[in-house]
């Protein structure tokens, strides 16, 4: 407990970790990824039991257009990249820089929630619902637990961004900034198996049944 | 329970509603999780009742399924686990020399909402009826056409308390990885940390998997999902995988700080150092690990097939080996010591062959062929109970007697500890030994009632009997638990002559834990500085201001948050889930928001005190 929170002049390398504080956080907060790939593997693996079970309505195959989530996944996967720009520009100690990445960041997943809430209308208009069948509960519920992910990751950088203009890079603060980080590349890896376990499977893997 | 003067001060009730002084949460966990043991205590008493003679209708057949489902429920979850908590919180800081849990908010946090996911599911039974599609809820029965409204307390009670176990584990691995004192290393850790350890890793592996489980069955029953409709597409086996994927870890987690107690309790009053200490780590880690790898063997009547069945009775059959390493350990540590009887070690002692005897059973319970006899039998329900209460519930007593002076500051009185002793001892073994055999004879589990002359009256007769011998021995823990609270005696800082580092600070602990952090020159820190004459630790810093967090009130409001939304999705009145969970995210807001800069106390002020590490 030797943490002083009063912020030095001059912030070391790693702000993240410089204090005992900080280096519990990071380590909880990998910690609590297991979890969240305990979460995730036990929704794909109902996914994966489920999804030809279709009741009679619209198979994945019918439903599931490439052009749609591949372009989710570019622009989830580049708010990866504009992320880890962030916790460079971090460790440069550069907070403006940081402030614009992380807009990016927040921007491009707030594009990428528009994209899925589009399409679950989308879907629901051709009948495939939560009730409608095994498949579409097994569906909605995985990616929709996966956008919920997403939506609060914006919340929660919405605001980090408020404490970044209110307090700035200190020791106290960079800790959150980087396992935001960490959080957003998890929810992007896990958007990287829904897309192939869901979408690819469902699109490339042909007849279903 | 301590007063200790500081630029903080809060008293009473609120001091305790705010508090993240992980000694005083354990204290919190011990009264909330004992409160709990009474009602799953009552609850099995009720059932032992029904049960006393064939044909009796003193509770009828729904409220007995009610019953059964709760006693399950809340034992586990609401009684065994918070108490588990409760000892190391209590211990598991101080054993590794820190001032403090690696996340104090999240500690708090995580007692709460224990807390009021056991009283909203504890609710049912004024609000509609308690759950009644027994405590592993298995789908269809669980399901909204057969059961009702007392599931969806079930679901969202179960998710509010296991929410707050998750977090509660990440911040033991953080603890234990993160705040170890200078020398601390893993292979100096005293065995009941080990196991904390252990556990917490898999309370984290495991819980996400009942969190799942419960959000599908929450989905099916208040949303029309249909994960577990045949009639949709749905397949109800997929509960019963997520279930014991989650459960058959859950009963490692119960069991393994069991074991850490019995190590610490056997090896001090044997005054010997455990014997095989890193074989004891091995095997603690091993159990953890093949916990995962089991699960099917609650499933062997499903119909998985025979290569299934039998890959998972091999890996039950498996796991014999570390438990079998760890009984033998403690009788060899026994083996030549100057034993002493007092109550911690009667339960100590008490444990070894009864927990021998549940594992055996399992070991009979693991041949899918012969399970197929056993299943569902009483013979099931004497096995888990013998691991359960002869296992752990003596563990936890053990634990209870051994740490209550650093808990409280008084000591347990040994002569009503030994009555407590041997009233539960013999009450468990007449309660469950019959069971066995009712078992075999062909009684089902989880029947409200039997007809007569079949054989089972005797046996039925001798196990409701035995469960009164129990509930006398609970009685006298109480009362004890009364006197020694009367008791104007302190107890003092070493009362067992004990080898870990908890026995080096006064009884009970300061607030501040250490003084000075000690420095650890090897396994059973305090046992060496004994050894090698020395009065107590040596410092490894001078005495200096401590940092402390600030109390807060935020852990409270925001599970009080998640309890009105879970009142909300039973009720199907949105509007107080929408409430329920904005509070709680207000609160996380401002958490996040409002740096807690904690205080310090000063040197002068922990010399005052005469407090000396």
């Amino acid at each position: 407990m030797s943490a002083d929170h009063t912020v030095n002049s001059v912030l070391p390398d790693e702000p993240e970790k410089a204090t005992l504080e900080g280096k519990n956080k990071v380590l909880g907060f990998w910690l609590f990824l297991g979890g969240e790939t305990i979460l995730f593997g036990t929704l794909f693996a109902t996914f994966i039991a489920l999804r030809n079970q279709t009741n009679g309505g619209p198979t994945g195959h019918e439903l599931f257009e490439l052009p749609l989530t591949a372009a989710a996944t570019v622009i989830l996967l580049v708010s990866s990249m504009t992320s880890v720009m962030s916790v460079l520009a971090m460790h440069q100690h550069n907070l403006k820089k940081m402030q614009v990445w992380l807009t990016i960041t927040a921007i491009l997943g707030i594009a990428f929630l528009a994209l899925e809430i589009y399409e679950f209308s989308h879907y629901v208009a051709e009948g495939h619902k939560m009730s409608s069948s095994a498949f579409g509960s097994a569906f909605y519920t995985l990616v929709g637990f996966h956008g919920g992910h997403v939506l609060f990751g914006v919340l929660w950088l919405i605001t980090l961004q408020l404490q970044a203009i209110k307090k700035g890079l200190t020791v106290v603060t960079a800790p959150k900034f980087y396992v935001f980080s960490l959080y957003w590349h998890f929810v992007d890896l896990v958007w990287v198996f829904i897309f192939t376990v869901v979408y690819l499977m469902s699109i490339v893997g042909g007849k279903v049944g | 329970m301590s007063g200790h003067a500081h630029s903080h001060k809060r008293s009473g009730l609120w001091d305790w509603l705010t508090t993240v002084d992980h000694k005083k949460i354990g204290i919190l966990y011990l009264i909330a999780g004992g409160f709990f043991f009474l009602i799953g205590g009552l609850e099995a008493l009720l059932i032992r009742l029904q049960l006393i003679v064939p044909e009796a209708d003193f509770v009828g057949a729904a409220t007995f399924n009610e019953l059964i489902t709760m006693h399950g429920t809340t034992m586990i979850f609401l009684a065994v686990m918070p108490v588990i908590f409760a000892l190391m919180n209590a211990i598991v800081p101080l054993q590794i020399g820190a001032r403090d849990v690696a996340f104090p908010f999240v500690n708090a946090l995580g007692f709460w909402l224990f807390f009021f996911g056991g009283v909203l599911l504890n609710t049912s039974w004024f609000l509609g009826g308690a759950p009644d599609a027994g405590w592993t809820s298995y789908t269809t029965l669980a399901l909204k056409q057969y059961s009702g409204i007392g599931v969806d307390f079930y679901v969202l009670g179960l998710q509010i308390a296991g929410l707050g176990t998750l977090i509660g584990g990440i911040n033991f691995l953080v603890t234990v990885i993160n705040m170890r004192a200078p020398g601390m290393t893993f292979m100096r850790l005293p065995m009941f940390t080990w196991s904390a350890f252990v556990t917490s890793g898999l309370i984290l592996f495991a819980f996400p998997a009942i969190t799942v489980g419960l959000v599908l069955l929450m989905f099916e029953r208040l949303f029309g999902a249909n994960f577990f409709n045949p009639d949709a597409g749905g397949n109800v086996v997929i509960w019963e995988h997520i279930f014991w994927i989650f459960g058959h870890p859950e009963v490692y987690i119960l069991i393994l700080p069991a074991f850490g107690v019995i190590s610490e309790v056997v090896s001090t009053f044997s005054k010997k150092r455990l014997f095989g200490y890193s074989s004891m780590v091995f095997a603690t880690v091993m159990i953890g690990f093949l916990g995962f790898m089991v699960w099917a063997h609650h499933m062997f009547t499903t119909g998985l097939g025979p290569i299934a069945n039998t890959l998972f009775g091999i890996a039950t059959m498996l796991i014999a080996v570390p438990t079998g390493i760890k009984i033998f350990n403690w009788l060899f540590t026994m083996w030549g010591g100057q034993i002493r009887f007092t109550t911690a070690n009667l339960f100590a002692v008490g444990f070894i062959p009864t927990f021998t005897i549940g594992g055996m059973t399992g070991v009979m319970l693991a041949l899918p062929a012969a399970d197929y006899q056993y299943h569902d039998s009483y013979f099931v329900v004497a096995h888990f109970h013998y691991v359960i209460v002869g296992g752990l519930v003596f563990g936890l007593f053990s634990g209870l007697y051994y740490w209550w002076p650093k808990m409280f500051g008084k000591m347990l009185n040994e002569k009503l500890g030994k009555w407590n002793f041997w009233t539960f001892f013999i009450g468990f073994h007449l309660t469950f030994f019959p069971q066995h055999f009712l078992g075999l004879m062909g009684m089902p589990r989880r029947v409200f009632t039997y007809l007569k002359n079949q054989d089972l009256d005797l046996g039925n007769f001798i196990s409701s009997i035995g469960a009164i011998g129990m509930t006398i021995g609970t009685i006298l823990f109480l009362a004890n638990v009364v006197v020694a609270a009367r008791s104007k005696k302190q107890a003092p800082a070493d009362p067992w002559d004990a080898r870990t580092l908890e026995w080096a600070i006064p009884s009970p602990a300061p607030e501040y834990n250490f003084a000075q952090t000690p420095l650890v020159r090897g396994l059973d820190a305090l046992w060496v500085e004994k050894m090698a004459g020395n009065k107590g630790m040596t410092p490894a810093e001078p005495l200096g201001s401590i940092h402390m967090p600030s109390p807060s009130f935020l852990p409270f409001l925001m599970s009080i948050g998640l309890f009105i939304a879970g009142y909300g999705f039973i009720f199907e009145h949105h509007v107080f889930s929408v409430i329920g969970i904005l509070i709680a995210f207000a609160c996380m807001l401002m958490r996040s928001l409002k740096d807690d800069h904690g205080y310090h106390i000063e040197p002068d002020e922990i010399e005052e005190k005469g407090v000396k590490a």
